[in-house]
């Protein structure tokens, strides 16, 4: 049963990114505009499938690779999704979000 | 009816190794391109791209508007206040209407230029460029960054290779740096010769000389802001960025904080 409070998260299709060391950096096709991720934020956006939960990419992955605690990843987290989401970048669903739902 | 005859002037300008044919019916024109051009008039290669130029009257265009181009129907449109221009790479053939000023051919080459380039690998990049001891160095920044500066002090043994649009290709296994006839203040076209890329200066002026690295992903974001980029397309946007992010994969940045006078050269090559 999925949760209601459940966040999936995908890559939009019109960006192009590329990883750079631990840093990953996000350009969207529509504008141009640049995005750079710290370290932290690559490990959620390498973990967007569109099918594992946010909470999980936070306890399995951001918690276990960085000094932090599940409430303090889990408040920046969804900081964090809510902005590259409000530039189109990422896409954020309550539901599982399949590849070809893409824009 | 008495007979006549007309006469097409055909000149191929050859910039970072793609030759580009012009045809015009003008005596005047094409002896504008030839001696605009001089250094860059091609070697004998056939051309890739062939345009015709139509000479037309100021009134017909807009002065105030902007460059634009985007693709429709297989064909690149480039349109300016000076000039409108289609062109369809499949075809290898593009049309020019243009007032008969140097500056409209400059810009449609630099278009031409920036999206050839974008298939295979390379930019054009606002930075001035020089060879020294074999290798390329490029200069970028934007307006009063100091491109033209650096190069006025460059010494003897430096060649320029432009002090406005430097002209970067993806050579596999290595990039090259490429002269070319776009000149800026310094108002001299650069020498036609290539070099591979040894590095690039991010230009800041300061008070003393001084090179700093510059990390991946700041380079990559950094140079994005001085690549020439004129087509707002989906497609053109991933090959350039993907080509700054290979780029930036294989030659260094650094950030060359620099006081303007000769000695900024000897940290250079």
């Amino acid at each position: 049963m999925i949760s209601m409070t459940e966040k999936y998260l995908a890559k939009s299709a019109a960006i192009a990114s590329r990883m750079l060391g631990d840093e990953t950096i996000i350009m969207s096709t529509i504008d141009s505009t640049l995005f750079t991720l710290n370290p932290v934020g690559t490990v959620i956006w390498e973990a967007a499938d569109g099918s594992t939960p946010l909470s999980r990419i936070v306890t399995e992955k951001v918690c276990v690779a960085f000094d932090v605690t599940d409430e303090q990843a889990a408040a920046d987290a969804a900081e964090f999704v809510e902005k590259l989401a409000q530039h189109g970048i990422l896409l954020v669903s309550d539901q599982p979000i399949r590849t070809e739902d893409k824009p | 009816m008495n007979p006549s005859t007309s006469t097409c002037h055909e000149v191929v300008i050859e910039i970072g190794g793609i030759p580009i044919a012009i045809e015009t019916a003008d005596d005047g024109f094409a002896s504008l391109l030839q001696n605009r051009y001089a250094d860059y008039i091609g070697t004998g290669r056939t051309p890739e791209f062939v345009f015709s130029i139509d000479l037309v009257t100021p009134e017909m265009f807009d002065p105030e508007a902007d460059a634009e181009v985007w693709m429709q129907d297989g064909e690149w449109h480039m349109e300016r206040g000076d000039f409108r221009a289609r062109w369809n790479p499949e075809k290898h053939r593009g049309h020019i209407r243009q007032t008969a000023n140097p500056y409209a051919i400059d810009s449609v080459l630099r278009i031409v230029h920036t999206l050839q380039l974008a298939h295979r690998g390379g930019f054009l990049l606002h930075a001035s460029s020089a060879v020294r001891n074999g290798k390329a160095f490029l200069f970028s920044g934007l307006s009063e960054a100091g491109k033209t500066t650096i190069a006025r002090l460059a010494p003897p043994d430096v060649a320029l290779l432009t002090d406005e649009a430097s002209y970067v290709r993806n050579a596999g296994d290595c990039y090259m740096a490429c002269g070319t006839p776009f000149a800026g203040e310094l108002g001299v076209p650069g020498k036609n010769i290539s070099a591979p890329i040894g590095a690039v200066y991010l230009l800041a002026k300061a008070a003393r000389n001084r090179i700093d690295p510059v990390e991946p992903a700041d380079a990559v974001r950094r140079l994005l802001r001085n690549i020439l980029f004129f087509a707002h397309d989906d497609e053109m946007v991933r090959l350039v960025f993907d080509s700054a992010c290979a780029f930036v994969a294989t030659v260094p940045v650094f950030q060359l904080s620099f006081f303007p006078d000769q000695r900024v050269w000897d940290l250079i090559g």
